[in-house]
């Protein structure tokens, strides 16, 4: 049946192509009596083989993408599927109360589940959902559906689902993707973070996309609209078509600007920085022209991981993107984790606002051990190549001392030990409106700034973007932001320090000629927007937009405002970039 | 029959990756493998066993090899409990 629906436009482009559903099937099932015993017995057989071989896929895959580490938790799930006693308990119910598979399958799954959870040791009672994992996807075969999952795509697809989180994606080739369409999230959630960031089209929060898209169906989704449709008529596939080649064209027409420097019509040179999660990122930062890594996210490396990771682990890690950028440099966050993103193995409590509590920074002087040991991986990391070290969520000047204490202690003891480093920059991210306010203070202390307007936006309006609620709160235009970014910038070149930002408002269209007016140094954001704000940059005077920047400060008293007034002032240079 | 006693040194105890890697090892043999822990005994070729068992730091572990290659699977069980950090 032809839907049309409304999203929020996330990605840019158009996409065209049939539907994969990247939804989970109902998996219930029903007690049924057997007679044919050897029947059942070969169906359990069969599904045990079938789901083996399909987790070696994905596993081949993560290893691919994301290293044998990250990978073994699949070599678990295999060593699960293949159990002789797991297997001979689910045999012996099949063989001895005569149900069928999926049931005694079920109810064994059900005894090991609750031996796990006794378990005082939590690494034991985590393999719960390993075990749930394998259960789900035996079951799966044995009622002949698909359990979905990227990373056994094989052709390319627009992708359906009801939100992504990050493990979704993870061993995902970006080749099949064509475009993503999502019941829920905002243009700040994962799902359209990472559409960006590999050029995919995107629409995100139509709330019933999952609903109204059938596998399979043709659908033509705008991500720079925010629309879908599906079962399109000729004429619109054609005009779809013809958008995409033309945004083909046009990806090739920013490609010839990958190698060039970043500066405006009056000869003001800014540098253009990505934000990168994980060393995987490093090939589409280096394909899309970065000039260095403004951000990268090191929460990944704990995320994915059942312990902490050792000194090593996270040494070679940031050595690998070190390296790859090398002499550019690369700006890394110390671990930004707490309570909303908790890692069990860190023990910490639960908290009724983990966004206003023990997390980033805080979490960092709390257990000073996970601290010390991520800073002598960058320390060691950092003979590499050209490091900076970044500390998330500062709010007071007492916590910069205190981790730039921790920091030159580690420092010096590994000079003591003779271990090679490079020079490091230390810096802070402001994203906390009490560092805002403070700029001209903590810039005396610090080699740079950077800032996070993700959360200085959620913090300033009080406003959480992951809250569909209140998502129209997240205003990166509104003046009383505008104002509070202006103050940092001012405020570290008064210091004689560089200031960066780090957040999605870096890389958008209508902030950035008031960035650049205002003489913000760095632009950091998703790789995918670089080439765009290269060729936006190129065709802004720098110089006369510092009245722009002037006027918006003193007389803007709305978002609304602010972009009639951005597009009053570079109305032919906005229209080129849609 | 082959019996010998590992203490768990790894302050992990036996968790997730070297569960899966004994698991492996003692796969690889016809004997039959066994862990003890406590009053606890559970074949070392079923993963879901080793990790219901929940063996913490400073455990007292028994592996019993049984059949034809006893051996060599206690062997290959030593070397990566020591390889993987978890005994001496």
């Amino acid at each position: 049946m032809r839907a049309m629906l409304k999203g929020i436009a996330a990605s840019d482009g158009v996409a065209c192509g049939r539907v994969y559903r990247f939804v989970e099937p109902d998996l219930s099932t029903k007690r049924r009596s057997i007679t044919n015993l050897d029947y059942e017995l070969n169906r359990f057989h069969q599904a045990l083989e079938a789901a083996v071989s399909e987790v070696e896929t994905i596993k081949t895959r993560a290893t691919k993408n994301l290293g044998a580490d990250s990978a073994q938790v699949f070599s678990a799930h295999i060593e699960m599927l293949q159990d002789p006693e797991f297997i001979g308990a689910v045999e012996t119910q099949i063989k001895t109360e005569h149900i069928n598979a999926e049931v005694a399958l079920a109810s064994v799954a059900k005894i090991y589940e609750s031996r796990l959870q006794e378990q005082t040791n939590t690494y034991m009672q985590e393999r719960v959902s390993d075990l749930h994992d394998i259960t789900k996807r035996v079951t799966a075969h044995l009622l002949g559906v698909r359990l979905p999952d990227l990373a056994l795509l094989k052709e390319p697809v627009v992708v359906v689902t009801h939100d992504l989180i990050p493990s979704d994606t993870v061993s995902v080739d970006s080749k099949y993707i064509l475009g993503f369409v999502t019941d829920l999230g905002g243009r700040t959630s994962h799902s359209s973070i990472l559409a960006r960031s590999l050029n995919i089209p995107a629409v995100v929060g139509t709330q019933s996309a999952t609903a109204d898209l059938a596998e399979g169906t043709t659908v033509i989704v705008n991500g720079t609209r925010g629309s879908v449709i599906s079962e399109p008529t000729k004429p619109e596939l054609a005009l779809a078509k013809q958008a995409m080649r033309d945004r083909t064209a046009n990806m090739q027409r920013l490609a010839t600007l990958r190698h060039h420097t970043t500066t405006s019509r009056d000869g003001v040179g800014v540098l253009l920085a990505a934000n990168v999660g994980t060393a995987n990122d490093i090939p589409n930062v280096l394909k899309n022209g970065a000039e260095a890594i403004g951000l990268m996210r090191t929460e990944f490396l704990y995320m994915d991981s059942e312990q902490l990771p050792t000194e090593d682990e996270q040494f070679m890690a940031y050595r690998q993107v070190i390296q790859a950028l090398a002499p550019r440099p690369v700006v890394i966050r110390t671990l930004d984790i707490g309570g909303d993103k908790p890692l069990p193995y860190l023990k910490q409590k639960p908290e009724a606002n983990p966004f206003l509590g023990a997390r980033a920074i805080r979490q960092s002087l709390a257990h000073q051990n996970v601290f010390r040991s991520q800073l002598r991986a960058l320390l060691r990391a950092s003979a590499y190549g050209n490091l900076r070290i970044m500390f998330p969520m500062i709010a007071t000047l007492d916590e910069l001392r205190q981790a730039k204490a921790i920091y030159d202690d580690e420092r010096s003891r590994l000079t003591t030990a003779n271990v090679p480093m490079g020079k490091v920059q230390v810096g802070m991210m402001v994203e906390v409106p009490a560092a805002a306010m403070l700029a001209d203070r903590f810039a005396q202390e610090v080699d740079f700034m950077s800032i996070g307007t993700n959360d200085l936006i959620g913090y300033t309006m009080a406003a959480d973007r992951t809250n569909q609620d209140v998502a129209y709160l997240y205003q990166p235009y509104h003046p009383a932001i505008l104002r509070l970014v202006d103050r940092i910038v001012t405020a570290g070149h008064a210091a004689g320090i560089p200031v960066a930002m780090c957040g999605e408002m870096a890389g958008d269209p209508i902030a950035v000629p008031l960035l650049l007016g205002m003489g913000l140094d760095e632009f950091s954001m998703g790789a995918g927007t670089i080439l765009k704000t290269r060729q936006l940059i190129s065709q802004l005077n720098a110089k006369e937009l510092q009245s722009l920047v002037e006027t918006v400060l003193n007389s803007a008293s709305t978002s609304q405002e602010v972009v009639t007034m951005v597009q009053a002032a570079v109305p032919d240079v906005l229209n080129q970039t849609d | 029959m082959e019996k010998r006693e590992f203490r768990v040194t790894a302050e992990t105890g036996i968790h997730a990756r070297p569960a899966t890697l004994l698991v492996q090892a003692a796969s690889k043999f016809n004997s039959e493998v066994s862990l003890q822990y406590q009053d606890k005994s559970v074949n070392l070729k079923s993963i879901m066993g080793v990790m219901s068992l929940g063996v913490g730091q400073n455990a007292s572990i028994t592996i019993t090899t049984d059949g034809d290659d006893e051996a060599d699977a206690m062997k290959a069980v030593a070397e990566t409990l020591k390889k993987e950090g978890l005994s001496d």
